[in-house]
């Protein structure tokens, strides 16, 4: 049983001396599997990048309480001690209207329009920072809050972070059925490549069995060649994967820099590049696999 | 060494290529298979390396019961078999050499070991220096030979020829009875196929003839 599972450098030797005997069919091949992967893996990335904002969010919930403008500042201290009284509340910042502008200006950069304006349209406003819990007791909170005295509005931040979460869901689901999709696609290549070696080879298989080679010895070279290609396939579909980030990264840059964020799509961590390569190895070895235990039984010397 | 039991062999469509051959053959013989071509005299190779099984009797090798061999059981068999094909069987893929090699990396011997052993199978038939040349730009008398060499390569207790002479002239049928010879005093059982008259003629090894399918 180990000799079947240890490596024979001399088969190897042999694939590859087969593989490339033929540049162009066999790129094409790599490059049909290559792009077939990267379609899923790329997808996932971007999905990896999103759910990336969507923790930073929505681990950090806040309320926005936004006072009626005519708020004077008792009703603001009476308010400040309501909510420091709430139960269900961790802490309170207090943004006074005229400091939520000097925001406004030095964020924006609108300060020759800000500064155009005749009175302040913000109003006061409180940020609070609820104790922890789900989703619901979140919006209860908000709810809450809401009718209290002088608020006009109560606004959950992170809601729509928990939009996003959703429809990420949705997006890791579309993935899934993709990359199950092209999978199999993957793995009808691989067969019908190692249908027609064997085809091809099919004198050279009745000579083997006829002087004593067992269906493993035979299997084998068809079997490298399945997983080499798969392999190969991998490493095409990362390499357009990085490619296509870095391509976007320099879009996105641009496209940062307009909303003053610092925002980059991070490439395939090295976890994921490795998952990347060995499944795309194990496809190719399957549809080898397949393919030889259909085709290898159909010959037989006589 | 081999046994034949009451073998019958029909193929598919109902040609009876063996009738009820019984025959025994002992360890180191040497023996002619002859009759006229639709004899029986391939099937009758081919039962014993059971590339074909018999439809009833039984056939032993080694004292193992090859018809009733598994699948799995039959590479080991055939490696105790040197078989010389009629139509050859040589890869013209790969150069003589390679084509002798093939057995050796069936077998998985290392590397080294196995170079020697090539090397001596093709001394042994006399084409040594011939090892680079594509089998197709061999002669029939020499693709004979490599065919030989590669039946050898493995040192199988048992050699079975099909017609090893059939399309060579007297000179070369010589050429490979004697090689044959040299196999059969060093303790190897054969067992060779031929309707070749001038092979037999001056030759006192003992013979079975088939006619339709019935040992003579």
């Amino acid at each position: 049983m180990t000799r079947a599972f240890a490596l024979h450098p001399g088969v190897l030797r042999a694939v590859l001396r087969r593989m490339f005997a033929s540049k162009l069919a066999g790129f094409l091949n790599i490059l049909v599997i290559g792009i077939a992967l990267s379609l899923p893996a790329g997808l996932y990335t971007l999905l990896q990048n999103a759910q990336g904002l969507v923790v930073q969010f929505s681990d950090t919930p806040q309320i926005s309480l936004f006072l009626n403008m005519e708020a004077k500042t008792e009703d603001v201290d009476q308010l400040r001690k309501q909510l420091a009284q709430h139960p269900a509340v961790a802490g309170i910042e207090f943004i006074a209207r005229a400091q939520a502008l000097e925001q406004l200006k030095q964020s924006t950069g609108l300060s020759d329009l800000i500064g155009g304006l005749e009175q302040n349209p913000l109003p006061d406003a409180f940020i609070v920072h609820p104790k922890p819990g789900g989703a619901q007791a979140l919006d209860m909170l908000r709810g809450e809050l809401a009718k209290l005295p002088k608020v006009k509005e109560a606004q959950l931040d992170s809601a729509w972070a928990y939009k996003l979460e959703a429809l990420l869901k949705f997006g890791r689901l579309a993935v899934l059925i993709l990359a199950s999709l092209l999978s199999l696609a993957l793995i009808a290549v691989t067969f019908n490549t190692i249908r027609l070696q064997i085809l091809t080879q099919r004198e050279e298989i009745e000579v083997a069995k006829l002087i004593g080679a067992t269906d493993g010895f035979i299997r084998r070279p068809f079997l490298y060649f399945g997983a080499m290609q798969g392999l190969l396939g991998g490493i095409m579909a990362w390499l357009i994967v990085t490619a296509s980030l870095l391509l976007l990264n320099g879009q996105l840059g641009a496209l940062a820099q307009l909303y003053a964020s610092q925002f980059v799509l991070h490439p395939l961590s090295p976890g994921d590049s490795l998952s990347l390569l060995l499944f795309s190895v194990y496809l190719g070895w399957l549809g080898a696999w397949l393919s030889v235990a259909r085709h290898l039984s159909q010959i037989e010397p006589h | 060494m081999i046994s034949f039991n009451q073998v019958h062999k029909r193929y598919p469509g109902g040609y009876e290529a063996l009738k009820n051959v019984s025959f025994g053959i002992a360890e180191g013989e040497m023996v002619f298979v002859t009759g006229h071509s639709g004899a029986g005299k391939s099937t009758l190779l081919k039962l014993i390396a059971a590339i074909e099984r018999p439809n009833s009797g039984s056939v032993l090798v080694n004292g193992q019961n090859v018809g009733a061999l598994k699948g799995g059981a039959l590479p080991y068999l055939r490696r105790n078999l040197g078989i010389i094909f009629q139509d050859h069987k040589l890869l013209f893929d790969r150069n003589v050499f390679d084509n002798v090699l093939l057995p050796l990396q069936i077998c998985g011997f290392d590397h080294r070991e196995s170079g020697k052993r090539v090397r001596a199978a093709l001394d042994k038939v006399g084409l040594l220096r011939r090892e680079k040349a594509n089998p197709i730009a061999l002669s029939g008398g020499e693709q004979q030979r490599l065919c030989i060499a590669r039946a050898i390569v493995n040192r199988p207790a048992i050699l079975l020829a099909d017609e090893p002479t059939g399309n060579l002239d007297a000179a070369y049928a010589q050429e490979i009875m004697a090689i044959f010879n040299s196999f059969h005093q060093v303790g190897v059982t054969l067992l060779i196929s031929t309707h070749d008259e001038s092979v037999l003629q001056n030759s006192a090894v003992r013979r079975l003839t088939l006619k339709e399918g019935v040992l003579q």
